[in-house]
């Protein structure tokens, strides 16, 4: 039984024309018809380019916006919930919200300069009377040294602790309620690229002791590849291959991930530079082009490409699922990276 | 030799006390190549662009060094020349691109508007002129249809094309010298490789020298030919490129080497570099990096400064496991 399925999942923006009629004059597709599943216990990547709906996905599956269409299925305690329509109270009363917890980018913004350390991370146990009292001081404590935290720094404030630390007290308050799923959100890229090993690591830890199943959204490919056991690529609002980490970055099937996969600058300076270069940029998400949205860019688009938007298909076997959404895919040999 | 830099060293001077943004930094551009200066953040990287381009913050200084300067055959000493001589040679020999281009360009004038007026002054020529090589430079950058986006607002542009466009700006002049400072840090990686695609062609056309900064080691590995480490306002490491990547010396550079996740090199766990980046305010004795090291020696890597060793040809590093016990400076 997967911990999260999402069917068809679509969150459209409507375009106001300003002015007195404030009529809508279209809509910003930022996630359009995304379906993927998550087991228990895996991590499942999320990359694409900025303005992709990566960022809108998870918002959506942490209930902080409601979708367009589609069904977000939560599975606790061999019971099935649909939580698409949940009421807030809803939310809090099946334990929706103690469930899924989020990571973010940016741990200069995402904890409260004006709290301590302690409150940072109290505020959900006491928020879901979890704890009381000092039973809270000693739950704190535990959660800063399972994050690499000394608990003595538990009185301080956030503006104490240097980027790789924030973060790490990010993480203590997203698991202080033992959820199931957390999200992160690029929880690596606002940090110094000596201290990003040291969060990845931290991660993977947490998810054996704690067993946890993550949401890994990101841009960076070297970091997804470590982390993650199958990788979602998104292209304007929509997964354009699914597949398990070896079989995406060794087989590629759809032409994006290939040229994903070959822009990535490898730190090796006499590797041969490789010249399938993507023209062009990221379409516009309110009016993206007609047919595949990725066919003006394709090196290997034809007619077709232009017409239809290509299904999304199973070019794997029913055990090892590949997905990809490309109408030349059965035909196209594309080149990976080798693993 | 296009740019030589010797003990360079510009601090801060703030409320707090005095910063040692860049404190003792050697350097060379030969023409026509590619330096890369890889650190992380607070370790002077950028401030050590800011000095040559003498664009500092009041609070800033350069107190000692030379940035020595080939002005057509001619050396001179960028760091004390005076305002008016230096600009003649900011954004005509030396110019800059930045992270950001919306922070680079001003959103009130026109895009022609800005990559004129740097050509009107430093080659007196009209405007008429000015906006036909400006439309030319922008073409040439791949502006698509530049006749009309030269008279369209930085906000009218695209992230890619706005980054174009400011490398059109800066090499409107054809300068000898291009600082890059994180240009790619900011965009998605299908326009990273077209943008260093592009600055690798301009570099080949207009044998212009590039001082490329960045956290990245895959643009460094792309792109440079010489490659500085610097950690803390020091260069711990100086190399040329494939000699730091297949055999890099200096523990910090080793380890940044070992712990940043690679596509196609999957490892089980990553190695680490323990601790945190110290604040510049509160500088570690002797070698910076001796409260993350491993191989720190008691006694000596922290109250002894390391000297620089070279220990092949151009390959040098500043750390004791290469020598030089004794003469370390305290």
């Amino acid at each position: 039984m997967a911990l999260l399925e999402v069917r068809n999942l679509k969150k459209y923006f409507p375009i106001i024309k300003r002015g007195f009629t404030r009529k809508i004059v279209g809509y910003l597709k930022a996630v359009d018809d995304v379906s993927f599943h998550i087991e228990e216990g895996e991590t499942l990547g999320l990359v694409g380019e900025s303005g992709c709906g990566k960022t809108t996905t998870a918002k959506l599956i942490m209930r902080g916006i409601d979708p367009t269409d589609g069904q977000i299925l939560l599975t606790l305690n061999n019971q099935t919930i649909d939580i698409t329509k949940l009421k807030e109270k809803e939310l809090r009363r099946t334990g929706v919200r103690r469930a899924i917890q989020m990571i973010f980018q940016d741990p200069y913004s995402s904890l409260n300069p004006r709290m301590t350390v302690r409150d940072i991370i109290a505020e959900p146990l006491i928020v879901n009377n979890v704890a009381k009292g000092k039973e809270i001081d000693d739950i704190v404590a535990d959660l800063l040294k399972a994050v690499g935290l000394r608990p003595e720094y538990m009185q301080r404030y956030p503006h104490a602790f240097s980027g790789g630390q924030r973060q790490r007290i990010a993480i203590a308050r997203a698991i202080a309620l033992k959820p199931k799923l957390v999200i992160c959100d690029e929880p690596t890229s606002a940090l110094d690229v000596s201290v990003q090993a040291q969060i990845i690591n931290l991660l993977k830890d947490l998810q054996k002791d704690f067993q946890l199943t993550y949401l890994f959204i990101s841009h960076d490919l070297g970091v997804i590849e470590h982390i993650c056991d199958r990788v979602a690529v998104m292209y304007v609002g929509k997964i354009v291959e699914l597949a398990s980490t070896e079989e995406l970055f060794s087989s590629p099937k759809h032409p994006y991930t290939e040229a994903l996969l070959s822009a990535v600058p490898k730190p090796d300076p006499k590797r041969k530079r490789k010249k399938v270069q993507l023209t062009g940029e990221v379409p516009d998400p309110s009016n993206p082009p007609q047919g595949c949205h990725f066919h003006p860019r394709c090196p290997y688009a034809k007619d077709v490409c232009k017409k239809s938007y290509p299904p999304l298909v199973n070019l794997g076997n029913q055990n090892h699922p590949h997905l990809v959404a490309c109408h030349r895919a059965h035909e196209l040999e594309l080149e990976g990276v080798n693993v | 030799m296009l740019l030589s830099v010797k003990d360079l060293r510009t601090y801060f001077f703030t409320d707090e006390g005095t910063v040692k943004a860049v404190d003792g930094v050697d350097f060379e551009i030969e023409k026509g190549t590619t330096l890369g200066v890889v650190g992380e953040s607070g370790c002077g990287k950028s401030v050590t662009a800011r000095s040559i381009m003498r664009l500092l913050p009041k609070t800033g200084r350069i107190v000692s060094g030379e940035i020595l300067f080939n002005l057509n055959g001619q050396t001179v000493d960028i760091a004390k020349l005076p305002k008016e001589e230096m600009r003649k040679i900011r954004g005509r020999h030396i110019a800059m691109i930045f992270q950001e281009p919306m922070a680079a360009f001003s959103p009130v004038h026109t895009v022609g508007d800005q990559i004129t007026e740097a050509m009107m002054f430093h080659f007196g020529i009209s405007k008429e002129e000015a906006m036909q090589k400006a439309i030319e430079t922008l073409r040439r950058v791949g502006i698509p249809k530049p006749e009309q986006m030269i008279n369209a607002y930085p906000f009218e542009y695209s992230g890619g094309m706005r980054q174009r466009a400011m490398i059109a700006m800066a090499i409107s002049c054809n300068p000898d010298l291009l600082i890059a400072d994180e240009p790619t840090t900011a965009l998605d990686v299908t326009i990273q490789a077209q943008v260093l695609e592009l600055l690798r062609e301009l570099q080949r056309d207009y044998n212009m020298a590039i001082m490329m900064i960045t956290h990245n080691m895959g643009v460094i590995a792309e792109m440079a030919d010489h490659v500085v480490v610097m950690y803390l306002g020091k260069i711990l490491e100086s190399a040329p490129v494939e000699e730091l990547f297949y055999n890099p010396k200096h523990p910090y550079t080793m380890l940044l080497l070992r712990s940043i996740p690679v596509v196609g090199k999957r490892v089980e766990r990553l190695e680490v570099i323990k601790g945190d980046v110290p604040d510049p305010r509160n500088m570690p004795k002797g070698c910076r990096f001796h409260p993350r090291c491993p191989y720190l020696m008691r006694d000596l890597c922290d109250q002894k400064e390391p000297p620089t060793v070279e220990v092949s040809k151009d390959h040098k590093v500043s750390c004791f496991l290469y020598g030089g016990e004794r003469d370390g400076a305290s």
